[in-house]
C-alpha cells in the first residue's frame, strides 16, 4: 500500500527565529511508520516550537514562517492551519486540555464530526439543521476508546470526570479520526496517576503495532526509556542527540538535556551565607496560580544572598513569588524579620518592605502609557510616600518634580536604559529596556527583600547579563536579599548562592550554585506531576 | 448526580435552597400576597393563562443567546421593535385578523434579521460583554425606531389612514388601535374550562416552539451553539465558525422575539407606539430567571415556571399594595422594583458562584497538604 522507501516524517533543515533570536537551528530526523519517537529536553530547548511548526500553527506563519522542509511519506508539506495538518493526518494532543466541559466524552470526542441525519428542515435551511445520529456516534466513540485500549466511561461529563480521563478522552479524539498517521504527545502523562501513566504507556504501544507513528513529549525519562523507539534530545534550539531508545539511560539524557560543556559553564562567585540568619521563612505555602501551582513549599531564606529558585515549567516556581505578594490566593504562613506576614494582601507585603518585579512586565510591570519617570518613582510615592511635598502640615501633598527626574536619570544610568529621556513612555522601549525601568521601580523602593521573577525572560543577551549584573550589585551594595525565580538554570548558577530546584509544586532539594548540571536535572524531574 | 446523593440530607436541602434562592422567594412573596390581595382563585387562575399565552413566547426566545453562552439576551427588544413597525404597517393596510398577525409576521421577519445581525456582530466584538452591550444596543437601535416610526413614517414611508397619523401629518400616534386584530388568535377555538378562557391555539403555537427549542439542541447547529458557549476556544480548535454561530443565535432569538411580540400585541389589542417594548426586554428576563435559570442555564421549565411566579406576583401586587398601605400605587412600584432586583440578584449571583468555585481549589490544594503530612507520619 504505502511504499516503504520513504519514511512517514521527514525533518529537514528546520530553521526558527522569533525576531531574530534563534530558537531552532538545523533540526533533523526521521519517524518511521508505528515508531515511536520520545522527544525530551528542557524548557526553552525548542521543543514546542518544533511541534507547532509540524502541526502549523498559526502563531509560526504570524512571526514570519520557518526555514527548511517537513517531508510526510516523501512529499514536502506545508500545513498553513492546524486544520491542513489533521486533512494530512497528525494529530496533538496538547497539555492544556481541549475539551468541552459539560459534554459527554461521546460529544467531545465526535466535537464538530458528529455523523448526522438528514432532515425537512436541513433540506431547506442547509446541513447545520441535521439532526446528530446519536447511535452512530455512540458506536464510534466507543471504537476509538477501544482503539486506545484504556477503558473510560463514554457517557461521563467532563467536568465529572477525574483528571487522567480528561486525557484519554483526548487522545481517544484524536484516534477516532480514520485518517491519523502521527500522534504527537506533548507531556500527557503530567496529570496522570502512576497507574494511568502506565495504562497510556501500552495504549502507546497498541497504537505503534497499529501503524501509528508517536512523538511522544515528556519530562519523565523512565517513560521515554519505557516506550520508545528513539530518542531525541534538543537543547537550545539544537537536537544534541539522537538514539535509539535501547542505547542510553535516564542519566544519559539528563546529561544531555542539561549539559552544557560543565568547564564552560561560570559559576558566579558563590558565597557560602551558612552562617547568616533567616530573614523571610515560608512555610507550608499553598498558591492556586493556574498552571504554576504550588502544593507545599517550605523554605529559608538567609539574610543578604541571593537564592536562587528554578525548575521546570509549570512545576510552580512562579507560583512562589506572587502567592507571598498576594498576586493570587495562597494559603500558609510566612514570616519576614521574625514578624508573619498576612497573605493575600499585597500591600501589607510591601509595607513591609518586600518588592516584586513580575515576569509579567507588560501587565503587572509597567504603566506602559506614562513616562519613564512615573513608572520608577509611582510605587515609591504611592506605597513610602517619596518623592512627595508637603503642604500646610500634609494637608495637600505635592509631587516632588525634581526629585523624581533626578532619581530617574539616577537609574537611566545605573542601568544603562536606552532610551530619549526621562519623559519617555514606557511602551516605546524595548522589552531589555523595559525590564531595566522594572528593576529601576523596584530599586527605588529601597525594599529590605526583592522577589525577581524571570528577569531575563525574552531579553537578548547583552541586555541579560546588564540585568544579572545590576541585580548582583544591588545585592551587594545594599545588602539587599535576593530571590530569583528563573527557569534558565545557568543564569541561576551564575548569579545565585543557593539554588532551590522546585518540581511538582514542592522544594524538591536546594544545592550550591556550584553543583553540577546533572544534579539539578535530577532533582527538577524527581517529583514531576 | 450520583456524587449528590452522597450528600448528607441537610446539606443538599441547602444547596437546593441556594441554587433556587430567586424561585423560592418569588412563592414566598406570592403565598403572602394572594390572601391580601384578595382575588377569587378564578380570576387569578384566568388571568395566569392570558399572561402565559401572551409573554410564553417572548420569554422562550431568550433561550437560544444562552444555548450560545451569551448570557441575557437584552436585545431581544429588537425583534419587538421590527416587528412593531410591521404591524403598524398591516394595521395601516386594514389588514386584520389572522392574516394580519401572519402577515405582520412575515414581515417582521427581515427587520429582525437585520437588527439581529447588527447586533450579534457588536456583541462579537465584545466578547464577555455581551449583555452589558446588548443592553446599550437597545438604547442606540431605539433612536433609530423612533426616527422612523415619528419622521419617516408617513413622510417618506406612506401611511393612508390618518386616524394612526400625528395631527402634523407625519409620524405615528402614541396609541395605534389594533381592534380588530384584538385576540385574534387566543379567541380562535378557545374553549372554556370552569371559567377559565384557554387560548387553545396560542398554546399550540407555545407547545410547538418548544418543541422546535427541543429539536433544535439536538441538531448540529444546536450541538454547535451549545460547544460555543461553553468554551469558546475549543469550539474554534475544533473548527466550528464561533462568531457566525453566535451571530445566528442572536439573529434565531430577534426573529423569534418578533413572532413573539406580535402575539403578545394581538393579545394587547392595542400597540403603544413609543413604549410598547420598552420593558419587554426587562420583564421577560426578569420572568426566566424567576423560574430559576440562570446567565449560563436555562430551560423551557424555567420559562413556564418563571413567567407563572412572575406575572402572578404582577397581578396581586397591586391589590397587597392597597392592603398593606390603602394605596395601589405602593403596590405598583414594588413589583417594578421587584423585577429589577431580581436581575440584579441573578447576576450578583452568577458572580458569586465563580469565586466560589476559585476559593474552592485553594481549599483543596491546603486539604491536599494535611492528607500529604498524615500520610507521611504514618
Amino acid at each position: 500500500m504505502r511504499n516503504n522507501v520513504n519514511p512517514l516524517l521527514q525533518m529537514q533543515n528546520i530553521k526558527k527565529d522569533f525576531f531574530g533570536n534563534q530558537v531552532l537551528t538545523d533540526i533533523n530526523f526521521t519517524l518511521g511508520e508505528g515508531e515511536v519517537l520520545g522527544l525530551c529536553g528542557e524548557n526553552g530547548a525548542g521543543k514546542s516550537t518544533l511541534m507547532k511548526i509540524l502541526f502549523g500553527m498559526d502563531v509560526i506563519r504570524e512571526t514570519g514562517g520557518y526555514g527548511g522542509d517537513i517531508l510526510i511519506d516523501g512529499q514536502k508539506v506545508e500545513f498553513s492551519t492546524p486544520f491542513d495538518a489533521l486533512e494530512a493526518g497528525i494529530g496533538m494532543v496538547h497539555q492544556e486540555f481541549s475539551l468541552i466541559p459539560g459534554f459527554s466524552a461521546t460529544e467531545n470526542i465526535l466535537l464538530n464530526r458528529e455523523p448526522c441525519k438528514k432532515n425537512i428542515v436541513s433540506e431547506v435551511f442547509g446541513e447545520r439543521l441535521n439532526t446528530l445520529d446519536y447511535k452512530e456516534m455512540d458506536r464510534r466513540s466507543e471504537a476509538a476508546i477501544k482503539k486506545m485500549g484504556v477503558a473510560i466511561d463514554a457517557n461521563m461529563v467532563i467536568s465529572d470526570m477525574p483528571v487522567g480521563h480528561k486525557q484519554f478522552t483526548e487522545i481517544a479524539r484524536e484516534l477516532s479520526k480514520d485518517q491519523l498517521k502521527l500522534l504527537i504527545l506533548d507531556e500527557p502523562t503530567a496529570v496522570l496517576t502512576e497507574k494511568e501513566a502506565e495504562a497510556l504507556l501500552d495504549s502507546i504501544r497498541g497504537m505503534a503495532s497499529r501503524g501509528i507513528s508517536v512523538i511522544f513529549i515528556t519530562h519523565r525519562l523512565h517513560e521515554i526509556l519505557a516506550v520508545c523507539d528513539k530518542v531525541v534530545v534538543m537543547r537550545d534550539g539544537f537536537v544534541v542527540r539522537d538514539v535509539p531508545a535501547t542505547e542510553t539511560s535516564v542519566e544519559d539524557i539528563t546529561k544531555w538535556m542539561v549539559g552544557r560543556d560543565v568547564q564552560s559553564a561560570t559559576v558566579g562567585e558563590a558565597r557560602d551565607n551558612s552562617g547568616a540568619k533567616t530573614i523571610l521563612s515560608i512555610q507550608n505555602l499553598w498558591v492556586d496560580m493556574p498552571g504554576e501551582t504550588v502544593r507545599d513549599v517550605s523554605l529559608d531564606v538567609r539574610e543578604g544572598e541571593i537564592l536562587g529558585i528554578g525548575g521546570l515549567a509549570g512545576q510552580g516556581k512562579l507560583g512562589i513569588p506572587n502567592g507571598v505578594m498576594g498576586l493570587y490566593e495562597a494559603g500558609g504562613k510566612v514570616v519576614f524579620h521574625g514578624v508573619e506576614i498576612p497573605l493575600n494582601n499585597p500591600r501589607k507585603c510591601l509595607d513591609a518592605s518586600l518588592a516584586f518585579v513580575s515576569e509579567d512586565r507588560r501587565d503587572v510591570g509597567l504603566l506602559l502609557d506614562e513616562s519613564l519617570e512615573w513608572n520608577v518613582a509611582f510605587p515609591a510615592m504611592q506605597i513610602q510616600e517619596k518623592f512627595l511635598k508637603k503642604l500646610f502640615g500634609g494637608l495637600i501633598k505635592w509631587r516632588d518634580e525634581k526629585g523624581i527626574h533626578q532619581v530617574t536619570q539616577k537609574y537611566i544610568d545605573e542601568l544603562q536604559i536606552k532610551c530619549t529621556s526621562s519623559k519617555q513612555k514606557a511602551k516605546e522601549l524595548s522589552g531589555g529596556n523595559q525590564q531595566k525601568v522594572c528593576l529601576a521601580k523596584a530599586f527605588a523602593l529601597e525594599p529590605k527583600f526583592l522577589f525577581v521573577s524571570e528577569p531575563t525572560r525574552g531579553i537578548d543577551v547583552g541586555a541579560k547579563a546588564l540585568v544579572l549584573e545590576a541585580l548582583k550589585q544591588f545585592n551587594r551594595g545594599s545588602g539587599v536579599t535576593v530571590v530569583m525565580i528563573s527557569s534558565e538554570l545557568e543564569e541561576l548558577r551564575q548569579t545565585c548562592d543557593r539554588i532551590a530546584i522546585v518540581s511538582g509544586g514542592r522544594v524538591a532539594g536546594i544545592l550550591p550554585a556550584a553543583a553540577s548540571s546533572e544534579e539539578f536535572g535530577l532533582l527538577m524531574v524527581s517529583q514531576v506531576i | 448526580m450520583s456524587k449528590k446523593t452522597n450528600l448528607p440530607a441537610g446539606k443538599r436541602a441547602l444547596g437546593l435552597v441556594r441554587n433556587n434562592a430567586v424561585s423560592i422567594m418569588f412563592i414566598v412573596i406570592c403565598a403572602v400576597f394572594i390572601p391580601m390581595a384578595g382575588f377569587s382563585p378564578s380570576y387569578l387562575l384566568n388571568e395566569i393563562v392570558t399572561r402565559m399565552g401572551r409573554n410564553l413566547f417572548l420569554v422562550l426566545c431568550l433561550l437560544f443567546p444562552i444555548m450560545a453562552g451569551m448570557g441575557l439576551n437584552f436585545a431581544m427588544t429588537l425583534g419587538a421593535m421590527g416587528a412593531e413597525i410591521a404591524v403598524i404597517l398591516v394595521a395601516d393596510w386594514q389588514i386584520w385578523g389572522i392574516p394580519g398577525m401572519v402577515l405582520a409576521m412575515i414581515l417582521s421577519i427581515p427587520f429582525s434579521i437585520f437588527l439581529g445581525f447588527i447586533c450579534g456582530t457588536i456583541q462579537n466584538m465584545a466578547k464577555g460583554r455581551e449583555m452589558i452591550t446588548s443592553y446599550m444596543i437597545n438604547f442606540f437601535i431605539n433612536g433609530w425606531y423612533q426616527m422612523i416610526v415619528l419622521y419617516i413614517m408617513g413622510s417618506i414611508i406612506p401611511i393612508i389612514h390618518s386616524s394612526i397619523m400625528l395631527p402634523r401629518g407625519y409620524g405615528i400616534r402614541n396609541t395605534v388601535s389594533l381592534l380588530n386584530m384584538r385576540q385574534c388568535l387566543d379567541d380562535l377555538l378557545a374553549i372554556r374550562v370552569a371559567g377559565v378562557k384557554i387560548p387553545v391555539v396560542t398554546f399550540i403555537l407555545v407547545a410547538l416552539f418548544c418543541l422546535f427549542i427541543v429539536w433544535f439542541r439536538r441538531t448540529k447547529l444546536g450541538q454547535d451553539m451549545r460547544a460555543v458557549g461553553q468554551d469558546m476556544e475549543v469550539a474554534k480548535a475544533a473548527g466550528i465558525d464561533v462568531d457566525r454561530t453566535r451571530i445566528i443565535s442572536v439573529v434565531m432569538s430577534t426573529v423569534f422575539a418578533g413572532f413573539g411580540m406580535v402575539i403578545y400585541l394581538q393579545n394587547i389589542g392595542n400597540l403603544p407606539t413609543y413604549t410598547g417594548h420598552a420593558q419587554i426586554g426587562m420583564f421577560c428576563i426578569a420572568a426566566l430567571l424567576v423560574g430559576g435559570a440562570s446567565v449560563e442555564r436555562a430551560s423551557i421549565g424555567n420559562a413556564f415556571l418563571g413567567v407563572i411566579l412572575f406575572h402572578l406576583m404582577f397581578i396581586v401586587a397591586p391589590g397587597a399594595g392597597a392592603f398593606i398601605t390603602g394605596d395601589s400605587m405602593v403596590g405598583e412600584y414594588f413589583r417594578v422594583f421587584l423585577s429589577y432586583g431580581v436581575i440584579a440578584i441573578a447576576l450578583i449571583m452568577y458572580e458569586a458562584k465563580k469565586r466560589m468555585v476559585k476559593s474552592r481549589t485553594g481549599r483543596e490544594l491546603a486539604e491536599a497538604q494535611t492528607l500529604s503530612e498524615k500520610e507521611a507520619a504514618q
